[in-house]
C-alpha cells in the first residue's frame, strides 16, 4: 500500500507526517481509557480477550500475506485496531475460540480478500460482531454484571436497553460510567468520550458522524417512542451507541468522504440504529446500522460530489 | 466418443452451471445446508435435465421458434412433477426437506439455460450429455458447500453427529452462510484459475444467446455492431 497518496476532497488540507501507522496508534491509544474502564468493570478477562483478539489479528493478517506472497501490512497496525475493536464487542465471558472465528470472518473474509486495508466494503470488526452474533448468540449475550454492579438491581439483569422501561433518571451517572452488563468496550460512555476526544483532538476523526449519529438517535427515539425525553437521553448512552458511533462509523474507508455525505451517512445510522431497537426483534441495531449504512456509502459518495470552484454542475 | 466425453467434462468443469455460468445459484445457496439435501436436489435437477435436454432436441425442429419458451416449460414441467410425485412417495424425509425448491426446478434457470444454448441447436446424444455433465457439475458444487456447511454448521456429516453441537459456527447453516460459502468457492475457483494462468470468465454473454428473435434494443445494437 503506498502511503504517499491521500485521497480526498477539497481543500487538500492535511496535517504533517499523518501516516496509517499513526492514524492507527492514535486509534489504540484513544481506545485505552475504555480499555481501563471495562478491566474495572468486568475484572482482568477483559483484558485478556483484548490482547488475545489484537494479536490474533495481527498474525491472521501476516499469515495470510506471508501465504499470498503479498508485501507484509502488518506494520500499519490497522489489524490490531480491528482485533481490539472487535473484543470490545464481545462479553466478558466470551470463549476464545469463538473470538478467534469472529478474527478470522474480519481480518481474512472482510479485508483481506477484498484487497486488505482501504478496499473492505463494511467495516471489518462490525462485520466480524454481526456473524459472532448469529453464529454464537448466546455466548455473545450473556451479558454478565459488572464487578461493580451490587446495588443496582435494574441493571444487572440485562443490557440496558432490555429493560430501558423501567429505567429512570437516577439511574443515569451508573449508564454513563457503566458499571452495568453488557460488552467489554460499550458500557462506559465517559471513557468511550474521552476517547472520542482524543481523536478529535489528534484531528483523527471529525466530530461530524459521530455528534450527528447521536443528535438523531436521540432525535428519533424522542419522536418514535412517545415523545419521553428521559427514554431519549438514557437511550445516547446505552447499547453500542457510544461505542459504535465514535470508533466504527468513522471508519474512513466505510464512510463517506464530503461533509454532506457524512451527514446523511450518520443521520442514516441514527434512524436505522433507533428504528431496529424500537421495532425489530434484535434489541440493539447500531451494528446492523452502520453496516447498512457502509454498503449504500458508494452511492451517497456520489450523490455528494462537490462541484469544482467555477465549475457548471454535470 | 471423445467429443460426447469432452461434452460431459465441459459441464463439469469448463462451463460449471454454478460457478461459471452462475446459474441456478438461489437453489445452490438454499439447499446446501445438509450433504443429504444436496445430494438429492443433485440427482433430481439431474433427472429433469438429461430428460428435457433428450426430449427439447427431439422437439427442436417442430418447436416454433416464437413459442419455444412456454414449450420448454411444458416439457420441463412435466419431468419435475414426475420426479416430485416419486420423491415424495418414496423419500418424504427429502421431499419435506427440499421443499419449495423441488418444484421450482420447473423455473431453474439451469434447465432453461440448457433447453436454450445447447438442446435446441445439438443432437440427442449431445444433449444427453450435456444435461449429465451440467447435473454433476451442479450436484459436485452443491455437495462441496454442503459438506463445509453441514459439519461446521450443524456438527454433522450426512446427519452422523461428528462436533459437538456447542462447537458449531451456526452462522455457517444459515443463509448468509450460504454465501459466505458460494463467494469463498468462487474466490478459489478464480485464484486457481488465475494460478494456471487462466481469466475467469463468467460465460453470459451474447456468444451463447440463441437469440430470441426480438428486436429489443440492447439486443438489436449488439448484433448490428457485431455484423458490421
Amino acid at each position: 500500500m503506498n502511503n504517499d497518496l491521500i485521497v480526498s476532497v477539497s481543500p487538500h488540507y492535511h496535517k504533517q507526517g499523518s501516516t496509517t501507522q499513526r492514524i492507527m496508534l492514535d486509534v489504540l491509544i484513544a481506545l485505552c481509557p475504555a480499555l481501563v474502564a471495562s478491566c474495572l468493570i468486568f475484572g482482568w478477562r477483559s483484558l485478556l480477550l483484548t490482547v488475545f483478539s489484537g494479536a490474533n489479528c495481527l498474525f491472521l493478517e501476516w499469515c495470510w500475506n506471508k501465504l499470498m506472497k503479498k508485501p507484509q501490512t502488518i506494520a500499519d497496525l490497522s489489524a490490531v485496531v480491528t482485533g481490539v475493536l472487535l473484543a470490545f464487542n464481545v462479553p466478558a465471558s466470551m470463549p476464545l475460540w469463538q473470538l478467534m472465528v469472529g478474527d478470522f470472518i474480519a481480518v481474512i473474509i472482510v479485508k483481506m480478500l477484498f484487497g486488505g486495508i482501504g478496499c473492505n466494503f463494511v467495516n471489518p470488526a462490525l462485520a466480524g460482531r454481526v456473524t459472532m452474533m448469529l453464529s454464537f448468540t448466546g455466548s455473545m449475550t450473556a451479558y454478565n454484571p459488572g464487578v461493580y454492579a451490587g446495588g443496582v438491581d435494574a441493571l444487572s439483569s440485562a443490557t440496558p436497553l432490555a429493560v430501558i422501561n423501567e429505567l429512570d433518571f437516577g439511574s443515569f451517572m451508573t449508564l454513563f460510567l457503566g458499571r452495568h452488563g453488557g460488552v467489554l468496550g460499550e458500557t462506559c460512555a465517559l471513557a468511550l468520550i474521552i476517547g472520542g476526544v482524543y481523536l478529535v483532538i489528534r484531528e483523527v476523526i471529525k466530530p461530524t458522524i459521530p455528534v450527528c449519529f447521536a443528535c438523531s438517535v436521540l432525535v428519533f427515539t424522542f419522536l418514535f417512542n412517545g415523545f419521553h425525553f428521559t427514554q431519549a437521553v438514557l437511550s445516547l448512552f446505552s447499547g453500542g451507541l457510544m461505542l459504535g458511533a465514535i470508533f466504527m462509523a468513522t471508519d474512513y474507508v466505510t464512510s463517506p468522504m464530503t461533509r454532506k455525505g457524512q451527514i446523511i451517512f450518520a443521520v442514516g445510522c441514527g434512524f436505522l440504529t433507533t428504528a431496529i431497537r424500537i421495532f425489530a426483534n434484535y434489541p440493539e441495531g447500531v451494528s446492523f446500522a452502520i453496516l447498512l449504512m457502509n454498503l449504500v456509502v458508494p452511492y451517497i459518495n456520489d450523490g455528494t460530489r462537490t462541484k469544482p470552484l467555477g465549475g457548471v454542475n454535470a | 466418443m471423445k467429443r460426447k466425453m469432452q461434452i460431459l467434462l465441459n459441464g463439469i468443469f469448463k462451463e460449471n452451471p454454478v460457478l461459471i455460468l452462475v446459474l441456478g445459484c438461489c437453489s445452490a445457496l438454499a439447499i446446501s445446508v445438509t450433504v443429504k439435501g444436496s445430494l438429492g436436489m443433485g440427482a433430481a435437477l439431474t433427472f429433469v435435465l438429461v430428460c428435457s435436454n433428450m426430449v427439447i432436441s427431439v422437439l427442436r425442429k417442430i418447436i416454433p421458434d416464437k413459442v419455444r419458451i412456454p414449450c420448454y416449460i411444458v416439457v420441463v414441467a412435466t419431468f419435475v412433477t414426475l420426479v416430485q410425485m416419486v420423491v415424495e412417495a418414496y423419500v418424504p424425509t427429502l421431499h419435506k426437506s427440499l421443499g419449495i425448491f423441488l418444484p421450482l426446478i420447473v423455473v431453474n434457470c439451469i434447465v432453461l439455460g440448457r433447453a436454450e444454448m445447447f438442446a435446441n441447436k445439438n443432437t440427442v446424444g449431445d444433449s444427453f450429455f450435456d444435461g449429465l455433465g451440467m447435473g454433476i457439475g451442479y450436484t459436485m458444487v452443491l455437495t462441496a458447500m454442503a459438506i463445509v456447511r453441514e459439519l461446521f454448521g450443524a456438527g454433522s456429516l450426512m446427519g452422523v453427529q461428528i462436533i459437538p453441537e456447542e462447537y458449531t459456527i451456526r452462522i455457517l447453516a444459515q443463509t448468509p452462510g450460504g454465501f459466505f460459502m458460494f463467494g469463498i468457492v468462487m474466490a478459489v475457483l478464480v485464484w486457481g484459475l488465475a494460478k494456471h494462468g487462466k481469466k475467469f470468465e463468467p460465460k453470459m454473454g451474447c456468444d451463447e444467446c440463441g437469440g430470441c428473435g426480438s428486436e429489443d434494443a440492447a439486443c438489436a445494437v449488439e448484433k448490428e455492431a457485431k455484423a458490421e
